[in-house]
């Protein structure tokens, strides 16, 4: 049976991987700038990952196959380098492994997050609600008016609260459904939650971010290919979080224009 | 005035003559560590049916399941579970499994039984709190429980609860009601079990020993247990405060996790100022911890079983529980790692990736020492050996997947999916559960005296092995395409094509959770009606094997403790008489092997 | 081996820890039983369990407390509601009252022994000092449920406002830990009156109470300084 379990690991192990090597299921394109870094990252730790997974469920497979009980009367063997061999072994190779792939990491992480966002990047704001998420532009001001948290209502589809009456500033914000942005724009994204957490996920633009009650965060990321993604919510917010989620419009910056015109019109 | 020697002080009790006394409120180890393993076997078998609802409702969303409606007619009216239903079950599953599985099993349970006849020692040296430590735990299981059948049903949160979800109340939703105080009491009262245990563990490991019994003379498994129990007396004693806070923070208007101006249902909350990221300080404080303390007790099992059907010890005894201690101190310092784009601090995010990648090497090292003693050695394949070779296997898929999670980099684009979920289940769900399969197979014979079947041993292996990989593999290729997990139905466009595979792992799970009847079976068949066992069925050095019969007499040795001799795995010395010497054998042995 | 249950336990001479049963070489296996096979140097010596286990149950009630405290530090720098208020002034009173039982714990602690040894069986009332003890123990209880009602009639309740809400779960938190501090002293006082009370039993308890003591001059600090 010891040869029957060695050849199943093996098997096991392949089929495994087969998938992955052929990208099967993989991740979307990437449409970001700041993706790349994140991708070869990917990419290197799959083929370490990748690599210690089959060598050491090959190892243990060959060595189920080689010293099963046939082998009464004959000695115990010690692996050669004895316990101290391996543990050189894991501290030299896994430790550098690692230690390369953290601060490679580190380097795509503070790409990201260690970079303020650039002056002239295009402000949206996104607020997380059960369940839903709506986006507000600041309008021909640039500003974008304060939010009275005891004016939000859903029914009134008064999502931010805002009081156009005695806010000048809310008089031109447009608030949408539906996430628009330029190509080739840096966006600066103000995210908060209206109620309890969300998170605000776009695979193809390689960002993930939680919203955390309390606390105003915000990222910046620039899209570099036009098209309709979706933006999910994955922090578990209540019953309706499966279908938490909004579409993300990529145009030109002329599309974009006209867009947000229309949707300034519907206000 | 002075005490005696440490082995005369357990707080003696004689024999229990009542059936009360004998059965329910014993004070003796072995049967506080069935009633433990009795309490892991009911609740992972709640555990796995809630998975299998929950499978098929990935599958096949809008399908009506026959019968569910008798379980919960708010959560599925018409025999269609509900979003809130599944997310419910969802939480039952995962804090059931975690808590009342993971936990008891491996370490309470066997941990209860075996540790104090492993160093040698009558009993506990706390009897009555040990007792009070499982019917607390028992206790915490029905309060559980209870939240099936009350108001809107048990909370929907996750077994992580994150707040404010967890701490606004029933205005966030179905379950958030009583629900959450139900989940925080069960869970509140877990902690305090397993503080009590961790406390006999521990006294016990240090000061009821035998003579000759040494600390490094102790077998690998007493050390897991030892190990596991620090861990927990710091973990659970962080988790306990942060559950009453959240039970506060939901009955008596306190705001430690809620903070100001949330809007739910329109309705302006009342809570100020609290942090939500706190709780996941807190939480996860004890989070990180609470996996390891699910997967060191495995470890230290499977080493046990492994060293005993390879007929040689492991290559380096003390590596491995340096490495085992490693593995526990590290577990503080990695637990950010669940919270990298959580709206921490991105520094902190680094902080914690170092750590994280880190423990990858103590990991390492016990694998390798591990398939470093195969190497050479003189394996038997029986039930319990291919679970201990099964959970390796188990435990490097698992692992791999750390090296993703590890890096904040990557967690953007797998935070939140089924290639975490992918990971823990592989970890936890498989390979923790093999090492208590193993232990099952290993142990039996002593703690009851017959030989589980054999044939039905291996045959559940197969079907659990393969299945389980069939299972849980794809998961991890759902998730790297960004396969969003906790979602009831997949929704978004992109997910659509995801379905396919679900279903396939719908049927994998049906047909895999079907053959754990096959060691239920066994189990229960062999408990009465197995073949006798032999005092040492598998002709195995450490102190449980040299008891006067199986089970053991009421106070383990039979009146007089043993004198150990030897190290715990003298397999395949050279000069001696027999392939193996007891570690309570007197007889001289010559020559060490070469050890690292 | 045990001492049966109705005599003092005897005086024994605490042996050595025996260097032989040490690490010898990496699990080497060379029998640890001398030549001569004279077991009593092998006979380890091993803390009684009880004084082991008072360590780890104070391990893991700092390690609560720990949590509170970096609870109570999170919550106070994240938001802009905290109010300060002054601490009821009965609360020094009752740091005295505690203090004072712990004084009265050595104190008793030490007749105990002498009792238990048989030494000086002339000893008055043991448990005199320990009844002072459990009622010292007692009032101070007595006293936080006064400094609670003070801080009620401010209109400070549990739910008030975070700084009032620590205030209570804090002192909460170690009123219930003395209340089982005090549970342990009238096991004692029990123990000791049918002549079965062990010194290991008499130890761990007392240092069980003099934690109580330093967790609760700690808290008071910190509820100072925070709140």
């Amino acid at each position: 049976m010891a040869k029957l379990v060695a050849i199943t690991i093996i098997v096991i192990a392949i089929a495994s991987a087969i998938p992955i090597l052929r990208h099967t299921w993989w991740m979307a394109p990437d449409i970001s700038t700041h993706g790349a870094p994140i991708d070869e990252q990917m990419s290197e730790t799959m083929a370490e990952a990748g690599l210690s997974f089959l060598a050491s469920q090959i190892l243990l497979a060959i060595f189920i196959w080689k010293f099963s009980q046939s082998r009464a009367g004959e000695k115990i063997k010690s692996f050669p380098g004895g316990a101290k061999g391996l543990v050189i072994a894991a501290f030299l190779l896994v430790g550098t492994e690692v230690l390369a792939l953290g601060a490679f990491g580190a380097k795509a992480w503070a790409n990201m997050y260690f970079t303020p966002p650039a002056p002239n990047a295009m402000p949206v704001q996104v607020q997380a609600g059960q369940f839903a998420f709506y986006f507000r532009y600041p309008g021909p001001d640039g500003k974008f008016g304060p939010i009275h948290p005891d004016l939000i209502s859903e029914s009134n589809q008064n999502f931010y609260g805002l009081d156009t009456d005695h806010d000048p500033d809310s008089k031109d914000d447009i608030v949408t459904a539906e996430m628009g942005i330029p190509v080739n724009r840096e966006i600066h994204l103000l995210m908060h939650s209206k109620d309890v957490g969300h998170s605000f996920f776009v695979p193809e633009l390689r960002v993930h971010q939680d919203f955390v009650p309390g606390l105003d965060l915000s990222l910046h990321f620039t899209a570099t290919k036009v098209g309709r993604y979706e933006i999910v919510c994955t922090q578990l917010c209540g019953l309706g979080h499966y279908n938490m989620k909004a579409y993300l419009s990529v145009m030109s910056q002329e599309d974009f224009d006209k867009w947000l015109k229309q949707q300034a019109a519907l206000q | 005035m002075h005490d005696m020697p440490a082995h005369a002080h357990v707080a003696h009790h004689a024999p229990p003559t009542s059936f009360i006394r004998k059965y329910i409120f014993s004070l003796d180890h072995k049967v506080i560590g069935k009633q433990y393993y009795g309490l892991a076997f009911v609740a992972v078998l709640v555990g796995m049916f809630l998975s299998w609802l929950m499978r098929i409702h990935l599958g096949w969303t809008n399908a009506a399941i026959p019968g569910l409606h008798f379980l919960s007619s708010n959560g599925a009216p018409g025999n269609i579970m509900t979003p809130e239903y599944y997310l419910q079950l969802m939480t039952m599953h995962a804090t059931i499994m975690v808590f009342f599985v993971l936990t008891t099993a491996p370490f309470a349970a066997f941990g209860n039984y075996f540790l104090p006849i492993q160093v040698g020692a009558e009993d506990m040296p706390f009897p009555r709190f040990n007792m009070m430590s499982f019917w607390i735990t028992f206790a915490g299981f029905l309060a559980l429980v209870a939240s099936f059948f009350v108001g809107d049903g048990p909370t929907l949160g996750g077994w992580t609860q994150y707040a404010p979800l967890s701490a606004v109340g029933s205005v966030a939703g179905p379950g958030e009601g009583m629900g959450v105080v139900l989940w925080a009491t069960s869970i509140a009262l877990f902690c305090v079990g397993q503080l009590l245990g961790s406390l006999n563990f521990i006294t016990t490991t240090l000061d009821m020993r035998t003579k000759g019994m040494s600390l490094w003379r102790l077998p690998l498994s007493t050390w897991s247990w030892f190990i596991t129990s620090c861990m927990g007396l710091t973990a659970f004693a962080v988790l306990m405060p942060a559950c009453i806070l959240l039970i506060l923070d939901h009955v008596a208007g306190t705001s430690f996790f809620v903070p100001s101006n949330l809007v739910i249902n329109d309705q302006l909350q009342p809570h100020s100022g609290g942090s939500t990221l706190l709780w996941q300080h807190l939480f996860w404080f004890f989070g990180h911890p609470e996996v390891y303390i699910a997967i060191v007790p495995g470890m230290g099992i499977v080493s046990h079983v492994l060293i005993a059907n390879m007929r040689r010890p492991m290559l380096s005894h003390r590596t491995l529980i340096y490495s085992f201690g490693a593995l526990a101190v590290l577990s503080y310092m990695v637990y950010g790692h669940h919270m990298f784009v959580s709206g921490m601090n991105p520094v902190s995010s680094l902080a914690f990736s170092f750590p994280t990648l880190i423990i990858t090497i103590p990991s390492t090292i016990i694998v390798l020492i591990w398939l470093g003693s195969l190497y050479g050695a003189k394996l038997r394949i029986n039930a319990a050996s291919l679970f201990a070779l099964g959970f390796i296997s188990m435990f490097i898929s698992g692992g791999v997947s750390g090296f993703f999670l590890a890096q904040p980099s990557l967690d953007i684009m797998l935070h939140a999916t089924y290639f975490v979920v992918g990971h823990f289940h592989m970890v936890m769900g498989v390979a923790a559960m093999f090492g208590i399969f193993a232990g099952t197979h290993f142990w039996f014979p002593k703690m009851f005296g017959r030989m589980m079947n054999e044939t039905l041993g291996k045959l559940h292996f197969w079907l659990t092995f393969v299945g389980t990989y069939c299972i849980f593999m794809p998961f991890h290729y759902l998730g790297m395409a960004g396969n969003v997990r906790r979602y009831q139905a997949f929704a978004p466009d992109f997910m659509q094509r995801f379905i396919p595979v679900h279903k396939f792992m719908t049927v994998a799970a049906l047909l895999t959770g079907a053959s754990q009847l096959i060691f239920v079976y066994n189990l229960i068949h062999s408990r009465f009606w197995g073949k006798p066992a032999p005092e040492n069925p598998w002709e195995a050095t450490s102190l449980e094997w040299s008891t006067p019969s199986s089970p053991p007499p009421f106070d383990n040795f039979g009146g007089e403790l043993p004198v150990v001799y030897h190290d715990p795995y003298q397999y395949g010395v050279e000069g001696s008489t027999g392939d193996y010497v007891m570690q309570t054998s007197p007889e001289r042995i010559q020559t060490a092997h070469d050890e690292a | 081996m045990a001492t049966t249950v109705h005599e003092p336990p005897r005086i024994e001479e605490i042996r050595n820890p025996s260097r032989l049963t040490s690490d010898s070489g990496n699990g080497g296996w060379r029998n640890l039983i001398p030549a001569d096979g004279d077991l009593r140097a092998v006979q380890d010596y091993a803390p009684p369990p009880a004084s082991t286990g008072i360590w780890v149950a104070l391990a893991a009630i700092s390690m609560s407390f720990a949590a509170l405290t970096s609870a109570l530090v999170v919550r106070k720098g994240g938001a802009m509601d905290w109010r300060h208020f002054t601490l009821p002034s009965i609360l020094y009173l009752n740091t005295l009252v505690l203090l004072a039982s712990s004084v009265t714990l050595e104190i008793s602690r030490r007749r105990v022994a002498t009792f238990m040894g048989g030494l000086k069986s002339e000893v008055a009332s043991p448990a005199r000092w320990l009844y002072l003890t459990l009622s010292l123990g007692l009032l101070f209880v007595a006293g936080q449920y006064v400094a609670w009602r003070q801080l009620s009639t401010q209109g400070l309740y549990l739910s008030t406002n975070p700084a009032s809400s620590f205030f209570y779960v804090f002192t909460a938190a170690h009123a219930l830990h003395v209340l089982g501090g005090l549970g342990g002293l009238v096991r004692v006082v029990h123990k000791l009156n049918q002549l079965v009370l062990r010194r290991s039993t008499l130890d761990a308890t007392s240092r069980y109470w003099h934690f109580m003591d330093v967790l609760w001059v700690y808290l008071l600090l910190l509820l100072w300084l925070k709140l």
